[in-house]
């Protein structure tokens, strides 16, 4: 068959990510009764659109040679904007989604325009914005749970027979979309062509800006599709949501393979990288194991990923 | 004419050194340096000096040949192996850690410290004391290296390898970096701490200085040693005569066979763009040239002597302090502030170093030729990028583009998804090539187009900048290899000490003349601005 070498690169990747998981599944339904079913397996999936939509956000900014921090901030800042307009002021439900959307794709187009026009370390940017944008939550909200009532419920519950919410196909859609996005689109290529060597892309007479600003505003405006979607599955809007969203993110990136140095990583990937963390959350729950062993557990699985992959690309 | 000092004067004898990578580098080569002398070697590009000095550092190992150390056998492995024999190499590069204070960075070897607490009172106190016996005593020794001038930072590192256990001691243009009053208190040093019974062996490209400082001279051309000199024995032009081989320009300058090939095109008096006035101390100190339609301009010079800078001023890469550029349809307007604006206008630029800034090497052939064509989405220009009816980035379309741009430059590969990385040195310079043919322009900059490819490789490359000047592009080709701008080149600027010190046009380039004009910018006795104008 005549398979292109760089299909076949990412076809392997995809085999061993796919092979992990399946190996995960494989044992916790052996040493549990609950896992392989039905139940479990659709309740991991509808847990799991928000940090995947966030996790594709960080995987592309992560391939453009950044980090994005503020994350979890900017969908506690989103959700607030939209419960406050929602409740508050008694806006329709998808213009307050459209404001929410909107709050996500500024602040991330911020950080992106402060870390290429200033040449500041988009990590001391998005640490920033990390505050700020807690803050700006906290206002929106004053400091207040909002109650959302059922308007958005409807996002988050299974739908049709399998049972499968439309929050999960959503954040599947946007799956495929980013993927077509890094390979197929002028914006992803410079994405990657950035993150692997800025100079060259620099001296090939193009400006890194557009991209870079156009990437972090992607991100963030991911960041709003999460909040949306964290919102609607609890049915309200907490100042205090996504704390600790970036470093699950970056972890779900990591494991997937995305390269902390820019320049390469696949979103389907980090989609196996999400799939990975939450089957393995759920399982250790189910084989009773407490909550301080599910971290350790986690955090060992995290550098695990990385040893494996620096090991591999270094035999390669 | 070659005095070798007595027996026990001699520190370190060489005899029939040879170090060769694809050919000779250094050729048998036999040599000794004495103590209490400034050792001078001179050497066009490529002559070898820079290897020698290597591998008397440990830094390089030799291929054959012995070296004595005060009579014993001398093998350095490594630097610290050299290091700890008592030999010390300052190089171009300096060896200094911006973000330390300059006591630090004096004492990085051995911190003066107890019980891994630094002893910062007595260092500060060593180091002052160190740099008042070197005359450095204005700079401060709290002092981030970071924050001083370039100058102080290489007399500081000349003061550092200096107080070390030193016996040997290389310097490799030290000067070129220096202000006139910084050099004088070197050469002060210099003097002194040669009377005191160091060796010192000096690379400079400076004749003045050499003719001042040096107590003997050698001379290395392609590798061999033409010939070692006490002080007075020669005059400056001398030198260069020894170095440049004019004596034999009867056997060096018959027409070379290539050379007809090139004479049935016509090169057109109309100069695409002219370039005035380009300043960029202290690399780039004033220069004007005009790149015509359809002519290919070579620009000679030795290494460092700003060629590689003006290039890239031209380019944007580097902001002009001065200058102006003009073009063809007669506008006039300031040096570029970015390569962005440069390729705007027409001017494009193939790297002298395609893996730091002409290449992503992790990235496949198709996207390293695509990427300076993805300009024209960002940018209302002509957009060359293969689209699919969904306005996506057709892969099947941009293969087949990429493999037609690479067929007639004959890039071997299996695959246009092939990583960059993996292909061969030649095969990279053709796809940097390839990217700029895709992108288009007017005037082409190509540094050092064929530095380390092969034979096959550099004739696919001198067939594509014909090409392009048959077109009736303006090409500039900055090469070290005097050779092949003959070759290729319509006509020749010589370059030297940032200024431009000879043009030459023709069928037979003067050769000795040329070498000469390489050399003219550093003599003392020759007005930097007289060229020689044929």
């Amino acid at each position: 068959m005549n398979v292109s070498p760089g299909l076949r690169r990412g076809l392997l990747q995809y085999a061993g990510m796919f092979f992990a998981l399946s190996v995960l599944v494989l044992f916790f339904s052996l040493r549990t009764k609950t896992f392989w079913s039905a139940t479990t397996l659709t309740t991991i999936a509808n847990s799991i659109p928000d940090l995947t939509v966030v996790a594709v956000g960080m995987t592309l900014i992560l391939i453009v040679g950044g980090i994005d921090l503020s994350v979890g901030s900017v969908m506690a800042w989103s959700g607030s904007v939209m419960a406050m307009l929602m409740v508050d002021q008694g806006w329709p439900v998808a213009g307050s989604v459209a404001a929410a959307l909107l709050v996500g794709t500024v602040c991330g187009c911020i950080n992106g325009w402060i870390n290429s026009h200033f040449r500041i370390p988009s990590f001391i940017v998005t640490l920033g914005m990390l505050e700020i944008a807690r803050g700006g939550a906290y206002l929106a909200t004053r400091s207040e749970t909002k109650y959302l009532g059922p308007r958005l419920e409807w996002l988050s519950e299974p739908w049709l027979g399998i049972g499968l919410s439309p929050a999960f196909w959503i954040a599947i859609a946007i799956v495929a979309i980013a993927q077509w996005l890094l390979h197929r689109t002028v914006l992803g290529r410079m994405a990657v062509a950035i993150g692997t060597n800025s100079e060259t892309v620099r001296m090939s007479g193009l400006s890194t800006i557009p991209t870079q600003v156009a990437i972090f505003g992607l991100g963030g405006f991911l960041c709003g599709i999460a909040a949306t979607i964290q919102c609607s599955r609890l049915s309200t809007a907490d100042p205090n949501a996504g704390a600790g969203m970036e470093l699950s993110a970056i972890a779900a990136c990591v494991i997937g393979g995305t390269s902390l140095r820019g320049g390469m990583g696949s979103v389907i990937s980090t989609f196996f990288g999400v799939l990975i963390v939450s089957v393995l959350q759920t399982g250790l729950a189910q084989m009773g194991a407490s909550d301080p062993i599910k971290r350790i557990v986690t955090g060992a699985v995290i550098v695990l990923a990385v040893l494996l992959d620096s090991w591999r690309s270094r035999r390669s | 004419m070659d005095t070798l000092s007595e027996e026990h004067h001699t520190l370190l004898s060489i005899n029939s050194l040879c170090k060769v990578y694809s050919s000779p580098v250094v050729d048998s080569v036999s040599i000794a340096f004495a103590k209490g002398e400034i050792h001078a070697l001179l050497g066009a590009n490529g002559a070898g000096k820079s290897t020698l000095c290597k591998i008397i550092a440990g830094l390089v190992q030799p291929t054959s040949g012995t070296m004595k150390l005060a009579n014993e056998r001398f093998e350095p492995r490594s630097k610290s192996q050299a290091e700890s024999a008592g030999i010390q190499i300052v190089q171009q590069e300096l060896n200094l850690i911006p973000t330390l204070d300059v006591a630090q960075n004096l004492f990085l070897h051995r911190l003066p410290s107890r019980w891994g607490i630094l002893q910062i009172k007595q260092m500060h106190s060593k180091a002052r004391a160190l740099l008042d016996a070197f005359g450095l005593q204005r700079i401060d020794t709290h002092e981030l290296v970071g924050n001083l001038g370039i100058g102080q930072q290489q007399m500081l590192e000349i003061a550092s390898n200096m107080h070390r256990t030193c016996r040997l001691l290389i310097l490799d243009e030290p000067t070129a970096a220096l202000s006139s009053p910084e050099s004088e208190l070197l050469f002060e040093k210099l003097v002194r701490a040669k009377e005191e019974g160091l060796a010192i062996i000096y690379i400079s490209h400076r004749l003045d200085e050499v003719e001042r400082l040096a107590d003997r001279i050698s001379i290395l051309r392609d590798g061999k040693r033409m010939g070692t000199w006490e002080r007075g024995e020669m005059d400056q032009n001398q030198m260069v005569e020894q170095m440049t081989g004019d004596e034999n320009s009867e056997v060096l300058s018959g027409p070379s066979p290539i050379r007809t090939e090139s004479t049935d095109r016509q090169p057109l008096d109309r100069p695409v763009l002219s370039i005035r006035g380009f300043v960029r101390e202290p690399y780039v100190r004033g220069v004007d040239l005009d790149v015509n339609e359809g002519m290919i301009l070579g620009i000679a010079g030795l290494v460092g002597s700003g060629r590689t800078e003006l290039l890239r001023l031209m380019y944007g890469a580097d902001r002009a302090t001065g200058g102006s550029l003009c073009f063809a349809d007669g506008s006039v307007r300031g040096p570029f502030h970015s390569p962005q604006a440069a390729v705007k206008a027409g001017i494009v630029l193939v790297s002298e170093d395609r893996k730091a800034d002409g290449l992503l090497l992790n990235q496949s052939i198709e996207d390293n030729i695509f990427l300076p064509s993805f300009a024209g989405i960002w940018q209302n220009e002509r957009f060359s990028l293969p689209t699919n009816r969904w306005g996506g980035y057709s892969s099947s379309k941009g293969r087949a583009v990429a493999s037609d741009i690479c067929e007639p430059l004959d890039v071997r590969y299996e695959s246009v998804e092939q990583l960059v990385g993996t292909l061969s040195g030649g095969n990279q310079q053709k796809v940097v090539i390839a990217k700029w043919l895709l992108r288009g322009g007017n005037i082409y900059l190509f540094d050092e187009p064929t530095r380390g490819i092969d034979v096959a490789a550099r004739g696919i490359v001198h067939r594509v900048l014909r090409n392009l000047a048959a077109q009736g592009k303006g090409l500039v080709v900055v090469s070290s290899d005097l050779e092949e701008l003959i070759e290729i080149a319509d006509r020749i600027a010589v370059m030297s000490n940032g200024r431009i010190t000879g043009r030459f046009q023709g069928a037979d380039f003067p050769r000795g003349d040329i070498l000469q004009a390489m050399f003219a910018g550093y003599q003392s006795n020759k007005n930097e601005n007289d060229g020689v104008e044929v």
